[in-house]
């Protein structure tokens, strides 16, 4: 059919379908609300997986986290009633083991923290006070947000210097800058040389749930040196003694592809030599290829829904398309009598659908597009709309009008022409 | 049609036997028919229903087959046409009339005059200039961008007059033209084919009315699917006789 002729059996459908405009736009709801569906759910799908994704990256998917953990009471060593020594946790030796014997680790982080409170004049507060190299902030890609990191002079020289959260310096220096002023953590006093920024909250993330992103850090041997590693926790009618060596290690692995056996290697050595369960490793890849996991289901269960909602829509078009067939067999009847082949007769029917379920999903993609920007605005979440999922929406709009209008078209041109004359 | 010869028949109908189930029973609608319809000429088919005469029409107007015999337009064998052929036969070599009119409801005045030519495989360039001469010619120059809802029964029988002539058909076939239309306008219509038949236009007109059968130049009768009589020539003096107590009337 020549692009005249086609443009023509466009505009043909589209007034006929104009005769019955209630009809014609209550039919296009069924592949609109599909097709809009589809890209919101999408969008919406995306936004929140992207999210998560990020968030997991930033902890490093070159990183595993080993953290110690406490143990549950039964496993504990405890010396008395009133006064107790709890051991626990990954220790000296472990970050040997690691940095010493397991190939494709690139560096090895250790991070021991310290139950002080910081103050600086009449303001205080307990951040995670955390002893740790000076290649901590590397390891886990932070910023700094003023001054500098811990060095290596500041280990080599054992000095009292910490650098602060921009959370701990915001509450203890509201109004200047922190840097270069002495704080208090505990009973010494440290100078602070720099303020890092705190890392956005991830639901994974380094720090154990619950605490905070105050954090402070102090050069590790430091802490070694006025902190020994037992530490006295103070509680309402009970003294708890805490021994941990270390409460962290972060192990950078040179090669992401490396990440999952150096994991495992980790976990083996640890059961080897841990008598009791008292630590835990989080591997930001293994929660990054979960989190593509759980996103991989979710888009399966959307397809399978927007799936059922479009095939819905296209039997809702077939049906009425069933029903304009029988309501204008007596033009089918004219047209063939006047000429028009049975081609002419499935083109036009086929166009008129086309033209609902493209109708349809013309205004589903621009419903589906307006429908991401309210939940980005009104509930806060994060919507990303991909380029293929309209058009994909689309042409799986215009599929369906094919599909479902091949069957009312053929019905139309093989009535007998005599018949359809005949028709009232 | 200049490729043919005058003296090859527009319409041949050679032993055409038409026949339909009905229940068990075979009903024989047209039963070994055989006829001419010349060139120029404007036939009146008359008849009782079940004589035939639809089935004659439909066969005519190659929207039915016969079951058994010939049926030749202007020469071309119809029974070695596919359904393509036969589709674009129509569109080309005839014209229909309906009772009803039958215009297409979503499309106006011109659209609806330019309709068998839409669905030629080679439409002629100069359809709309066809349509619009055709509608004057009709008395429907003004109403061009009219739908058929918003014309009267004589006006939608017009344009569907127009629209049987746009494609320069060999025949052209009526069915019951006038039958829903007001003595008036029936004469009107009627006047139209006369003019038709001035110009040299074979017409095929079915009709059960005696009034509109006498117009015809030549008329057949059918019964039981056979042809019952043919008058050629009916006499001029009472053509000129009705045209005398029409004018009385009106």
């Amino acid at each position: 059919m020549k692009g005249g002729a086609l443009w023509r059996t466009v505009r043909l459908g589209v007034s006929s379908l104009l005769l019955h405009k209630l009809r014609s736009a209550l039919t296009t709801m069924g592949v609109l609300f599909g097709v809009s569906s589809v890209i919101a759910m999408l969008a919406i799908g995306e936004g929140a997986s992207a999210e998560a994704q990020e968030q997991i990256r930033l902890l490093g998917s070159n990183n595993i986290i080993l953290r110690s953990v406490k143990p549950r009471e039964d496993f504990a060593t405890s010396s008395s009633q009133t006064t107790r020594v709890v051991s626990y946790g990954l220790t000296e030796e472990d970050l040997e083991r690691i940095e010493k014997t397991f190939p494709g680790v690139a560096r090895v982080v250790p991070v021991r923290e310290i139950y002080e409170e910081v103050r600086f004049s009449d303001r205080a507060m307990n951040p995670r006070v955390m002893a740790t190299l000076p290649m901590y902030r590397e390891v886990t890609n932070r910023v700094m947000y003023e001054g500098r990191f811990l060095t290596d002079q500041d280990m080599e020289r054992v000095a009292n210097v910490c650098v602060l959260s921009d959370s701990v310096a915001s509450y203890l220096f509201p109004v200047d800058s922190p840097v270069g002023q002495e704080v208090k953590i505990g009973a010494d006093y440290y100078t602070v040389v720099g303020v890092l920024l705190s890392r956005v909250r991830a639901p994974s993330d380094t720090a154990p749930a619950g605490k905070s992103t105050a954090e402070v850090f102090i050069p590790l041997e430091t802490g070694r040196k006025w902190y020994g590693s037992m530490q006295v926790k103070m509680r309402a009618g009970s003294r708890e003694m805490e021994e941990v060596e270390l409460h962290e290690i972060v192990v950078e692995v040179a090669n992401p592809k490396n990440v999952p056996m150096v994991a495992e290697a980790c976990r083996e050595m640890l059961r080897r030599n841990h008598k009791q369960p008292d630590y835990e490793d989080v591997v930001p890849l293994e929660l990054l290829l979960r989190a593509e996991e759980t996103k991989r289901i979710f888009n399966i269960v959307l397809g399978s829904i927007a799936s059922i909602s479009l095939l819905v829509g296209g039997i809702g078009i077939m049906n009425v398309m069933l029903a304009t067939v029988t309501e204008r067999t007596r033009e089918i009847g004219i047209r063939r009598a006047l000429g028009a082949k049975r081609r002419h007769i499935v083109t036009q029917f086929l166009v008129e659908t086309v033209v609902l379920s493209v109708g349809g999903g013309l205004f589903g993609v621009a419903l589906g597009l307006l429908v991401p920007a309210f939940v980005e605005h009104f509930a806060k979440m994060r919507t990303i709309i991909t380029p293929t999922a309209p058009l994909l929406a689309f042409a799986i709009s215009a599929g369906i009008g094919v599909v479902f209008g091949i069957y009312p078209a053929w019905r139309a041109a093989n009535m007998d022409p005599v018949e359809a004359l005949r028709h009232e | 049609m200049s490729a043919h010869g005058h003296d090859i028949p527009v319409a041949e109908l050679i032993d055409v036997t038409r026949t339909y189930r009905m229940g068990g029973n075979e009903v024989r609608a047209l039963d070994g028919f055989s006829h001419s319809f010349g060139r120029g000429e404007y036939w009146a088919i008359m008849g009782s229903s079940g004589s035939g005469k639809s089935t004659l029409l439909n066969l005519l107007a190659c929207i039915d087959r016969p079951s058994s015999g010939v049926y030749k337009v202007d020469g071309v064998d119809t029974g070695t046409l596919d359904d393509d052929a036969l589709s674009e036969l129509r569109s080309r070599k005839l014209g229909f009339i309906f009772q009803a009119y039958n215009l297409i409801p979503q499309l106006d005045v011109l659209e609806n005059i330019m309709t068998p030519l839409f669905y030629q495989d080679d439409p002629p360039p100069d359809g709309p200039e066809r349509a619009r001469k055709l509608a004057a010619r009709v008395g429907l120059a003004n109403r061009l961008d009219h739908r058929p809802m918003q014309l009267s029964g004589g006006q939608q029988q017009r344009v569907a007059i127009a629209r049987a002539l746009v494609n320069h058909p060999a025949l052209i076939l009526a069915d019951e033209a006038t039958g829903n239309l007001d003595s008036a306008t029936a004469l009107e219509i009627l006047a139209l084919f006369d003019e038709l038949h001035a110009e040299g236009r074979t017409i095929v007109m079915v009709t059960h009315e005696p009034d509109v059968g006498e117009r015809a130049q030549h008329v057949m009768r059918l019964k039981d699917g056979r042809i019952e009589s043919i008058v050629r020539d009916q006499h001029t003096a009472a053509r000129s006789e009705f045209y005398a107590s029409a004018e009385a009337a009106s």
